[in-house]
């Protein structure tokens, strides 16, 4: 009995996690819609509710009630499972997220390591979507961006070892505390691992394939890349698995550069605004959450030579001596060791 | 504490997969079923698709996989090392400066044979 009560529990956490993200990847995309209309001085949907707030909801109708249609010459069972190795590792990497302190589903001491095995996963529904299309198009976007991903991977690996020497510990939750302190966010680990905060964010940007690392979907060359056989309810689970990792890497970010749930202003001013709260984990996701949005109205897309170029002769020799540098820097007691 | 706490995650990627059936699921109800040849047919911009799409690739795809597996196999051991490193101090960075070391030879050996170009 206890253990079935234990097990119902378990379930209420996980929806109480998944419904929420479910609905903010669906508010996510009108808000990448409207803010991209308005950098370019368009409006964006204004129709559908008040503020066109229901218009997430009307696309997701739309497109349930879409044909679902397979390829003559697709492989069917690796077609139908292609779409769920994507999803179901995005939506388990949130199984180790801390909110607040005490507050996650799960708090296991391999955190970052399981969270680099989930993110990692991901590649196997991409490469499998564009090899059981067996469309051209499908298989020269699935080449692309698994290569692609691969790559930024070590980039965002080398970057990870960084923050554990500085934090000392697997453990999301201690990565958050090791940089509490009394400077304010002074104490954070974009201070002393400012290259590998930027490498970081930018290698889940390609990681995640959005704008300007987009070539695996470049609309001018090769369509939508390894989902263009893919249609209405099955495009939607790539789609929702594409928001649900770009949000992760939003909150990522915050957790392990910039303090999760800790205030800016820890130790200068007290009351409400120098207590920790999960507001600050929220308001600072957001923020690369937007610089998501910002890039793909800003920047044109790179070329794929220059992608790998920026991934293996740039940020990996970068992040590699940056690994160096700072496990002397923490060794000889120059930068303090959280925990 | 240790094995227990990986029960939630195990149930989170079983809940996950359901959802994901669930949509696949509810696509194929709700959604029209009139298939015909040309729909059916490899999309490619309105041609006809002219050969298979199981076609030669070029070989710089599988030669970035093999260098991934180098490079990620050399993180996997730098994470315990990261963890542990205020205990084993100097002796555990010259260590890993040796093995740090002798990956960047090779890293530069496959640049200079330019196994990094995309022309």
């Amino acid at each position: 009995m206890d253990d079935l009560l234990l097990l119902a529990w378990t379930l209420a956490k996980i929806l109480l996690i998944a419904v929420p993200l479910i609905v903010a990847v669906a508010f996510f995309t009108l808000a990448e819609r409207k803010v991209i209309g308005w950098m370019q001085v368009r409006l964006g949907p204004t129709e559908i509710g008040p503020l066109a707030l229901a218009q997430p909801f009307a696309d997701t109708a739309k497109m349930l009630f879409k044909e679902l249609v397979m390829p003559r010459n697709a492989d069917r069972f690796l077609y139908i499972l292609a779409p769920l190795l994507t999803l179901a590792p995005a939506f388990a990497a949130w199984a180790v997220i801390p909110f607040d302190q005490g507050v996650a589903l799960s708090q296991i001491d391999a955190g970052l390591l399981y969270l680099l095995a989930m993110t990692s996963l991901g590649v196997y529904g991409v490469i499998l979507a564009g090899w059981a299309s067996n469309s051209k198009y499908a298989f020269l976007g699935a080449m692309r961006s698994a290569a692609q991903i691969v790559s930024y991977e070590i980039a965002m690996g080398f970057a990870l070892v960084c923050v554990i020497v500085a934090s000392g510990s697997l453990n999301i939750e201690k990565i958050v505390l090791a940089q509490a302190g009394n400077a304010g966010f002074f104490e954070w680990f974009w201070l002393p691992l400012l290259p590998m905060f930027v490498v970081y964010f930018i290698s889940g940007v390609a990681e995640t394939n959005r704008a300007p690392f987009d070539v695996a979907e470049g609309e001018s060359e090769i369509v939508a890349g390894f989902h263009v056989e893919y249609s209405g309810a099955a495009f939607a689970v790539f789609f929702l698995a594409e928001y649900a990792n770009m949000i992760l890497i939003s909150l990522l970010a915050a957790i392990m550069f910039l303090g999760g749930w800790l205030s800016p202003f820890q130790g200068w001013i007290g009351g409400f605004l120098g207590e920790p709260s999960f507001l600050w984990l929220f308001a600072k996701a957001s923020i690369f959450a937007f610089c998501y949005l910002w890039f793909r109205a800003t920047f044109p897309r790179y070329r794929y030579d220059q992608i790998m170029r920026l991934g293996w002769k740039v940020f990996i020799p970068i992040t590699i001596v940056w690994v160096a540098v700072i496990a002397v820097l923490i060794v000889a007691k120059v930068v303090e060791r959280g925990v | 504490m240790d094995l227990q706490q990986y029960l939630p995650i195990a149930l989170f990627l079983g809940v996950a997969t359901v959802i994901g059936i669930a949509l696949l699921t509810l696509g194929s109800l709700l959604g029209p079923r009139k298939p015909d040849s040309e729909k059916l047919s490899p999309y490619e911009c309105g041609f006809e698709a002219f050969e298979d799409a199981r076609m030669k690739f070029d070989v710089r795809y599988y030669l970035i996989a093999i260098l991934f597996i180098i490079f990620d196999l050399e993180i996997a051991f730098l994470f315990p090392w990261s963890v542990v490193l205020d205990q084993i101090g100097w002796h555990g960075i010259a260590s890993m400066g040796l093995f740090l070391g002798l990956l960047v030879v090779g890293f530069v050996y496959e640049w200079k044979k330019g196994a990094l170009e995309w022309e």
